[in-house]
């Protein structure tokens, strides 16, 4: 008998072997029962991947996927929107130049310096202390004409350390400061957005060092920023959002 | 350029990202950081070839930087751990989870060629071309890879097999 040989057992469960090479396969098995075993298992293994994750290829794809562009087309609009930021601020016109669609980038840059601002510091990181929580988000609340929270993180490692009051371009910003054991500390960044009331899925932008996840709900900008992994950061944006939009 | 074109694929190339990289979220920024890619480098494909095959291609060379960038430190410590036999948990039932969970123990290479057989099933030549290694390579890797898989999961008959094109 010939040998078959492992390439060729391979492509008995994968591919299409020619008649003459199938029967000779088969005589191989036959009276290669081990082999046969091997082989039995290696389908059964494509099998379970196959019903393991079939089921992605019937999810409705996310948006954010869809909406992928060519870079150069994001560049420019990118590009066109800090200038029309600049003009919208420079003119003091308010709410005109300023398209929905544009606040979210800058609503990562902001976060991400207010993040670099605050962070570091040792004795003042925060105006108002966690000691002082219900105070501080009636306070922040009061300022931003909406109820706030401040999400809990202590179950992911994070507990907060304070807030405080910040000025943005759209008015006043509520700024939520977590550290976990080793200090890695994160922010959240809160503002009210101009325009129509609307939804965006998470965003990222890596800003530095600091990764930022950000997204709108309603008429509030969200923006989590901290000096860590982007998968570690989702997890906290998640959680984040999920607490808030209970 | 159409973009309907590379949006079709789009299922297969989160599919193939999930089992991939294991975490749902991770694996559509792994698809958004390809169909980025892909849309600055539309160019480069020639129409009329496999653009599914370049896709994957694409997907794979950002797999792979991000790997080298973030330096995947669980991978490699799983690469270096000793193979222990998944035991089924109920009766002589395998769960998907322990499929999973081995699948997860094989190293990234072998992970590649695994899934882009079984669950692509792209050809071994399309394989060699998607992930630019000789097709011996591929051989090898799959041979291990399965094998490997194999044993963890103890080698022991687990479900009726269906034949599944």
């Amino acid at each position: 008998m010939k040998t078959v040989t492992e390439a060729e057992l391979h492509t008995y469960i994968d591919g299409v072997l020619s008649e003459g090479a199938r029967a000779e396969v088969e005589s191989w098995l036959a009276s290669h029962p081990e082999d046969a075993e091997r082989l039995r298992a290696y389908a059964e293994q494509n099998a379970l991947l196959r019903s393991l994750y079939n089921p992605v290829l019937d999810e409705p794809v996310p948006a954010a996927l869809l909406a992928v562009r060519p870079h150069a087309w994001r560049r420019y609009a990118a590009a066109a929107a800090i200038f029309a930021l600049g003009i919208g601020l420079g003119w003091m016109v308010r709410g005109v130049f300023i398209t929905p669609q544009m606040v979210p980038a800058s609503l990562a840059r902001l976060a991400a310096t207010a993040h670099v601002v605050y962070s570091p510091e040792v004795r003042h990181p925060v105006e108002v202390p966690a000691g002082e929580e219900e105070h501080l988000v009636s306070w922040l609340s009061k300022r931003l004409g909406t109820a706030l929270k401040a999400p809990q993180l202590a179950p992911l490692g994070y507990d907060l350390v304070g807030g405080r009051l910040l000025s943005g371009p759209q008015g006043p910003v509520a700024h939520f400061m977590y550290q976990d054991a080793r200090g890695q500390r994160l922010t959240l960044y809160v503002s009210r957005q101009r325009g129509e009331p609307r939804d965006t899925a998470f965003r990222f932008s890596q800003e530095d060092r600091v990764a930022v996840f950000y997204w709108v709900d309603g008429n509030f900008g969200y923006a989590l920023s901290g000096e860590v992994r982007r998968e570690q950061l989702l997890k906290v944006a998640e959680v984040v959002y999920k607490q808030l939009n209970p | 350029m159409d973009r309907r074109l590379i949006i079709e694929h789009i299922p297969r190339l989160r599919r193939y990202a999930r089992a991939l990289v294991g975490d749902r979220y991770v694996a559509d920024d792994l698809v958004q950081d390809t169909l980025e890619r892909a849309w600055n480098k539309f160019y480069l494909w020639r129409p009329g070839s496999d653009l599914r095959a370049w896709l994957f291609t694409i997907m794979h060379n950002v797999f792979v930087n991000q790997a080298r960038r973030r330096r995947y430190e669980i991978e490699q410590a799983m690469d270096e751990l000793p193979a222990v036999a998944v035991r089924a948990t109920q009766g002589d039932q395998l769960e998907l989870q322990d499929v999973d969970r081995v699948l997860r123990s094989l190293s990234a290479e072998q992970r590649e060629v695994v899934l882009l057989v079984a669950v692509e099933q792209l050809t071994y030549e399309e394989v060699s071309c998607a992930l630019d290694i000789p097709i011996g390579t591929v051989m090898s890797r799959l041979s291990r890879a399965r094998e490997r898989m194999r044993q963890l999961l103890g080698g022991q008959t687990v479900m009726p097999l269906k034949v599944v094109k």
